[in-house]
């Protein structure tokens, strides 16, 4: 078990999003406010650490040709779970989420984990890497959001800070609300945004390869 | 009235909600298999077919959940219909109507995991529509989806051959280019028909 090198293949090498390029679409859709980001990223990192641990348990008994079809069932039964705790517990964040969070059943990270790494790996190895990976996906998502809510809408924290209900938060004001980007927080804004972090990815590992073979 | 309802509801999947730009389901399969025109069809056509047949399904797969007082089974319910129903158009296709198979052939098992599928089944549940209308969104709603893609495929063809800066080349450049057709798309969301 090496938990430093698997968080670094989570967070920068590996990066669910930024790397390899999955889950998209909720990366997209709900990094419009912190709040939202926050509970989609524990969302998604509790699920995938679960389906995980459980795929990886399940591995010797699932026959290889339907596996993918086990998967999703395994998958589909922790979202419901976590879907009708956030019902129960936090309904902000869960009318905030909306169909965003069944839609996790398809979340490409998910389901790409568990074929990739926890159906040929050991239950601690798979334990570490849902961890790792979701807290990878967690980051990339905050990231977004801060980026996407400071320019676009001039607050931080929305959701979570500034007094008011959770969920319904303004968040703090640190732009003027009138030289606020609105287009960042509009769906047009995901794009440009997630294109800029995954060039910026880009730059920065080509960067550190570079440096590698210079030290050769 | 029931028209009118019903072309609202095909004008809002097709420009004004578009799928894509402005709901962000079903990004994977958009991103992914955009690198040519004709794939890209491909795609689109079947994502489209599909989407009007999950639509039906879940919509009575739903009916009996809510009869048995099992509706937080949604989830797991739609899931196991879409990928039931995708195995079995394989299926059928393969049987019957070959041509359409080699068509679609490599796309049909990737829709299982299309958010748009899914998607559009619990927007059906979400949103309260009737049967007409749950088939009328599916199908519209791959509609949008094909046109998205089939628009976004042709710039990208384009931008292929372009030089953009180092870091920005592949996907970032991709992502930037369907940022700017879901700009031209925002212009859409003013539309007002009735």
């Amino acid at each position: 078990m090496n938990f430093s090198k698997q968080l670094k293949e989570g967070l920068i090498t590996q990066n669910p999003v930024l790397v390899q390029l999955l889950g998209m679409c909720s990366t997209l859709a709900i990094t419009t406010s912190f709040f939202n980001g926050l509970g989609m990223g524990i969302s998604v990192t509790v699920i995938l650490t679960l389906s995980n641990i459980f795929i990886s348990l399940l591995r010797k008994i699932i026959p290889n040709e339907v596996r993918i079809a086990c998967y999703i069932v395994v998958i589909a039964g922790f979202v419901t779970c976590v879907d009708l705790i956030l019902k129960a517990f936090v309904p902000a964040l869960s009318n905030s989420l909306g169909v965003f969070i069944p839609l996790i059943v398809v979340n490409c990270i998910i389901l790409g984990r568990a074929e990739a790494f926890a159906s040929k790996n050991g239950v601690g190895a798979a334990t570490l890497d849902g961890i790792c990976q979701g807290i990878g996906y967690t980051i990339v998502l905050i990231i977004m959001c801060v980026f996407r809510e400071l320019l676009g809408a001039g607050t931080f924290g929305g959701g979570l800070l500034g007094g008011g209900e959770l969920g319904a938060a303004p968040g703090l004001r640190i732009i003027p609300e009138q030289f606020g980007i609105k287009i960042l927080t509009m769906p047009v804004g995901g794009f440009l945004t997630l294109g800029a972090l995954i060039a910026a990815m880009q730059w920065a590992l080509s960067k550190s390869e570079k440096k590698k073979k210079e030290a050769k | 009235m029931e028209i009118t309802s019903l072309l609202a509801i095909s004008l809002g999947a097709i420009l004004a909600n578009n799928f894509i730009f402005a709901q962000f389901l079903g990004i994977c399969p958009f991103l992914g298999v955009s690198k040519k025109i004709d794939t890209a069809i491909g795609m689109g056509a079947a994502v489209t077919f599909v989407m009007g047949l999950a639509s039906a399904f879940c919509f009575l797969v739903n009916k009996v959940l809510v009869a048995l007082d099992l509706a937080f089974m949604q989830t797991v319910a739609f899931i196991l219909v879409i990928a039931s129903l995708v195995q079995f158009v394989e299926m059928f296709l393969k049987k019957f109507v070959p041509t359409l198979y080699t068509a679609l052939g490599v796309y049909l098992p990737l829709i299982t995991t299309n958010c748009a599928v899914l998607g559009v089944a619990l927007l059906n549940v979400q949103n309260d529509y009737n049967f007409i209308e749950s088939v009328v969104y599916g199908i519209t709603g791959g509609l949008g989806f094909l046109l998205a893609i089939f628009l976004f495929a042709a710039v990208r063809e384009q931008t292929e051959f372009s030089e953009t800066p180092k870091s920005f080349e592949g996907f970032p450049i991709a992502l930037v280019t369907a940022g700017l057709i879901a700009l031209a798309f925002m212009g859409f969301s003013g539309l007002k028909v009735w």
